[in-house]
């Protein structure tokens, strides 16, 4: 599998992916500056989590107008996987790709924890080798998750079964409809706040996440 | 032109800061303060004279970049820029 990992200034979860990545499909992927104006052929794309931009003005959107971000999104459009990763899912919120966007906690508070998530969608790329509505635990680590959408974007969302991840009981952070990760409508650009990344071997607090960048690797065969 | 840019939460929106705002004032002994929302204001100066285009390029900037259109509504306010 040829992935690549977009780094933004104030990227840092950028080497973690790369090493989750590097795991699962045993080759290691293409860092890529976010000033680079042209990606090389990818079978997938991956926005790390972070503080891109220090935050400034709004999680991601600065990041969302970085000179890469327009092949990034060309390439979302004729169908390249792309996972975004916490500040990865506020920039494909910013930039467009993904509905809705990612509030401020409703407490108000930086939540750093393992969460339960129930997998909603075990059907896409990103989440065959996950059960259908299976609980795994992933860590958090944010500021800014609380998903927002109007209802009718949220009425879209779940008649078109895209929630692929939810919190289970109370969504800690205040989403609507206790949401965790959103695909897109073509299901090949998913944007979670959960870190799968953090979360791919024992000794790193559980293995759950291992699965997402293995599912990855099985369903686009390279 | 200078141009003033109010960015505020869409009324529904849930403004969690806002809330802490307002109990912050209730316990320094502000009564009766209801509604607190926090927002962004931006100053920006701009090459053009013209009121009716400069608004158009400063709407645009909101639209693309100032503010989030799902939650958040802008308000830009115009004026010439006085000389130095």
């Amino acid at each position: 599998m040829k992935a690549a990992v977009i780094v933004f200034p104030g990227s840092n979860c950028d080497r973690d992916a790369a090493v989750a990545l590097q795991a699962a499909s045993g080759r290691a992927p293409a860092m890529i500056w976010h000033r680079e104006t042209t990606l090389p052929a990818l079978d997938l794309i991956v926005l790390p989590g972070g503080f891109s931009y220090g935050d400034y003005l709004r999680g991601g959107a600065m990041a969302a107008q970085s000179p890469v971000m327009r092949d990034v999104v060309a390439k979302a459009r004729a169908g390249v996987p792309v996972l975004g990763i916490c500040n990865g899912f506020q920039v494909l919120t910013e930039c467009g790709l993904l509905p809705g966007v990612l509030m401020r906690n409703r407490d108000l508070k930086f939540l750093c924890r393992d969460v339960a998530l129930s997998v909603e969608r075990s059907d896409s790329i990103f989440t065959a080798g996950y059960e259908q509505d299976e609980i795994v635990r992933i860590p958090i680590a944010h500021n800014e998750g609380n998903y927002f959408a109007d209802t009718e974007t949220l009425a879209e969302l779940e008649g078109e079964s895209r929630i692929a991840f939810r919190y289970v009981g109370a969504a800690p952070n205040g989403a609507r409809n206790n949401i965790a990760g959103v695909l897109d409508a073509s299901g090949r650009v998913l944007g979670m706040m959960p870190h799968p990344e953090r979360a791919i071997e024992e000794a790193l607090g559980g293995s759950a996440g291992a699965r997402l960048f293995e599912s990855l690797v099985t369903a686009l065969a390279c | 032109m200078k141009a003033k840019v109010h960015i505020t939460l869409k009324p529904g929106v849930l403004d969690p800061q806002g809330k802490a705002i307002e109990q912050a004032l209730g316990n320094l002994g502000f009564q009766g303060v209801d509604e607190v929302r926090q927002g962004k204001y931006i100053e920006l100066e701009i090459a053009e004279t013209d009121a009716d285009k400069a608004h158009a390029r400063v709407d645009a900037m909101c639209a693309k970049l100032l503010a989030n259109t799902v939650i958040e509504n802008y308000a830009i306010e115009l004026e010439p820029v006085e000389p130095v």
